[in-house]
């Protein structure tokens, strides 16, 4: 009983380690990859390569001081970040890193739980996140900033129907919204050669779903709620300090956790061909993390290329071409999964 | 908190926003006072003046060479094209115009050019930037670097260049400058080609611009716009072509033309106006004769620095022309040039004496502003960006 209970916790500390550490460094390897874009060197100033530079940018931002507007909505205020930030951590509990191995006689999963919704659950979490910049946009008393919220929610909401209807096709393939049994699920190889990853057979799915969840967290070119040359910073305009790491940070774990959804789902998650001289589980994590890897570089490669959209062009966007392909996507499916 | 509201009592109401003056993407100190219906714009009134130093006034109290500085901070992005509208002006009022050599004159058309390719540069990266393309604002300030540099090795300053002087040009090329300027005219035409491969057919771009901030033909120029504003309208007006000075009568050169009138025709127009440049520089700088670089006129023009040092005629010179300058004839004049933004002119009215009566700088992006209403009205917030973006602004010109 107590090692059940220390084995969960130790998942749940290494699980939120891994991903705060990984956030951190997203930021810097996001910093260097587009300054080797733009031609220039990126953060090598604090320490061996630079590599010191999320810390000193942790620590100013933590200890510097918060303010509070004078006319804002304290309680809402207050507590928007952290009904950003919570949420987006949340939904790591149930991604899985790898297929589990064996330890002190038991079963360990590489996750923090096994949800039989885990889909489900990851969505929802995602969700909640748009609350939080509402109510920080409402919450400043500050028109850009309400403008940032009411741009938030619009986009959030409509992206978000998309985003679920392109897993759709997913779900009909796998049966399943438990996460390891969609991993599960694209194992094996087509003619022996080609992986049988969901990327191939719902590849309209994979494309709708690329763009909607580079517009559910906010990324360019779909950053118009913190549009920095439009609306200053939009809803975080008047948060500073631990208010605003608290939205930073968010944004870059919902980036990561939708990228590990991506992967997940349509990649074969901790799926690869084995290397040798690494145990399986490490070997998961490689993959997962490589995986990973490539839609973090996608996120950076187009805010380093591509110019923001207008706010009726991104719900045209929306309504007018995803929604309709995602649900020709589910069709198109269906009818494929009852002619096999 | 027990308000009770009821549905009669709510109103509509537009939003006023306050758009600057420290707003990332009004290009400096401009107010835009918007009001707003949701996200679209039903007015917006542009407010300046807080870049007002009152170079104008100043002009009344220095005597025509000290004014030349002050001409730099007006459209600090081109200060040789300002530069070079003063001193023709204050040429033509002494009437010295035909007494400035020919090499002189080449020079003014190079470093015109250059500034006119460097502000070009500074527009698209931040325009770019505004829309929100990142990449190309880093781009655009690298080559604008190499341009920053040959305006250093010339005259020692990058921005604020003040490099030209009544009757001609102040040195001449210093060793190396022509490779320079070789080196630049190899590799700019290629990395033009590398800023429209990543907007001009990018349908993000495309969208953004096309059909946004339109004005006709007849606005325009009832509006008084110039330079690239109203050759985006299609209406074919450049000082260069109309009124040519220097020697760009000599020089081919096309005048590109777009007919939409939105911030895209203004996008292509500017594009085009590089390339076109690249050519004037290229043609200027093969055409450029030998010989001196400014007008043999004692009365107007300093002695070298050995002869003010060495001889008593021109020690005595130097001090009578900084301390006395040199008086003007009465009268009047008005003579512009084509600036990076548009016409340019300067109106000098003389009584007589070695500083001017009055001066008025016609700045072109005051002119141009005053679109901006027209072109923000029924628009949505996000398209003001844009079109103050392609109207390439910069306030110490409208301010002056």
């Amino acid at each position: 009983m107590l090692v059940d209970l220390l084995i969960i916790l130790g998942t749940i500390l290494l699980v939120f380690i891994a991903v705060l550490t990984g956030m951190a460094y997203l930021t810097y390897f996001e910093r260097k990859v587009l300054a080797r874009m733009q031609s220039r060197i990126g953060p090598n100033r604090t320490g061996p390569l630079g590599l010191l530079q999320p810390v000193a940018d942790g620590v100013k931002l933590l200890t510097k001081e918060g303010s509070l507007p004078a006319k804002a909505d304290k309680a809402v205020f207050l507590i928007a970040p952290v009904m950003v930030f919570v949420p987006a951590l949340l939904a790591w509990a149930a991604i899985p890193f790898g297929p589990g191995f064996t330890a002190f006689g038991r079963q360990i999963g590489m996750r923090i739980a096994d949800l039989n919704v885990g889909l489900i659950y990851i969505l929802a979490m995602g969700s909640i996140g748009v609350y939080g910049i509402v109510m920080a946009g409402w919450a400043s008393n500050n028109k850009y900033a309400l403008l940032g919220g009411l741009r938030s929610s619009a986009q959030v909401i409509s992206y978000e129907a998309t985003l679920g209807l392109s897993l759709i096709g997913v779900l009909l393939m796998a049966g399943s919204l438990n996460l390891s049994e969609i991993v599960a699920a694209q194992q094996g190889t087509y003619f022996g050669l080609i992986p049988r990853w969901f990327v191939l057979p719902q590849i309209l799915g994979f494309a709708v779903f690329l763009v909607s969840a580079i517009a559910e967290t906010n990324r360019p070119p779909f950053d118009l709620p913190e549009a920095e040359s439009e609306l200053v910073a939009g809803f975080h305009v008047e948060y500073g300090g631990f208010g605003f790491a608290m939205f930073f940070l968010a944004e870059y774990i919902s980036m990561l956790a939708i990228s590990a959804l991506a992967s997940t789902v349509f990649l074969g998650g901790w799926l690869g061909p084995s290397i040798p001289l690494l145990p399986d589980a490490l070997e998961g994590i490689f993959w997962f993390s490589a995986k990973m890897a490539i839609f973090i570089f996608f996120y950076f490669w187009l805010r380093a290329t591509l110019p923001r959209f207008r706010y009726d062009q991104l719900m045209s966007l929306c309504w007018k071409i995803m929604l309709p392909v995602a649900l020709l996507n589910i069709v198109l499916t269906g009818i494929i999964k009852l002619a096999l | 908190m027990s308000a009770r509201y009821d549905i009669h009592d709510l109103q509509e109401q537009e939003m006023v926003l306050n758009m600057g003056p420290q707003h990332p993407s009004t290009h400096g100190v401009l107010r835009v006072v918007l009001n707003l219906n949701g996200e679209n714009v039903r007015k917006a009134v542009p407010y300046i003046g807080y870049l007002h130093r009152g170079t104008e006034k100043l002009a009344e109290v220095r005597k025509y060479y000290q004014t030349l500085p002050y001409t730099d901070r007006m459209d600090y992005l081109a200060a040789p094209s300002n530069n070079l509208g003063y001193v023709q002006a204050v040429e033509k009022l002494l009437g010295i115009e035909e007494d400035v050599p020919d090499r002189a004159r080449y020079m003014r058309v190079l470093m015109a050019e250059l500034a006119r390719i460097a502000s070009h540069l500074v527009w698209l990266g931040t325009h770019a930037l505004d829309i929100g393309a990142l990449s190309l604002f880093l781009y655009c300030f690298r080559e604008r670097e190499l341009i920053n540099d040959m305006f250093e090795k010339y005259c020692g300053a990058r921005l604020t260049t003040s490099m030209m002087r009544v009757g001609g040009m102040p040195a001449e090329l210093p060793e190396g400058w022509v490779q320079m300027l070789e080196d630049f005219l190899g590799i700019m035409p290629e990395r033009i080609d590398e800023y429209e491969n990543l907007l001009t057919e990018n349908p993000i771009w495309i969208r953004r611009t096309q059909g946004v901030g339109v004005v006709s033909p007849e606005d325009a120029v009832s509006l008084g716009l110039t330079g690239p504003c109203v050759r985006g309208s299609g209406v074919n007006y450049d000082v260069r072509r109309a009124r040519p000075y220097q020697v760009y009568d000599r020089l081919e050169f096309d005048v590109p033309l777009a007919t939409e009138g939105d911030v895209f025709s203004r996008y292509q127009v500017r594009v085009a106006e590089m390339r076109q440049s690249l050519r004037i520089l290229r043609q200027a700088l093969d055409q450029m004769p030998e010989g001196p670089w400014v007008a043999e006129l004692p009365d107007y023009v300093l002695p070298s620095k050995v002869d003010a040092m060495t001889s008593i005629e021109g020690q005595t010179r130097h001090f009578v022309l900084t301390i006395h300058g040199y008086k003007a004839p009465p009268g009047e004049v008005y003579k512009a040039v084509e600036g990076p933004k548009g016409e340019l002119g300067y109106y000098i009215v003389s009584d007589g004496d070695s500083k001017a009566y009055r001066m008025h700088v016609r700045a072109p992006s005051y002119y141009n502003l005053a679109a901006l209403p027209l072109m923000c009205e029924n628009r949505p917030v996000q398209d003001v960006v844009a079109v103050i973006g392609s109207l390439d602004i910069v306030l110490g010109e409208v301010d002056r």
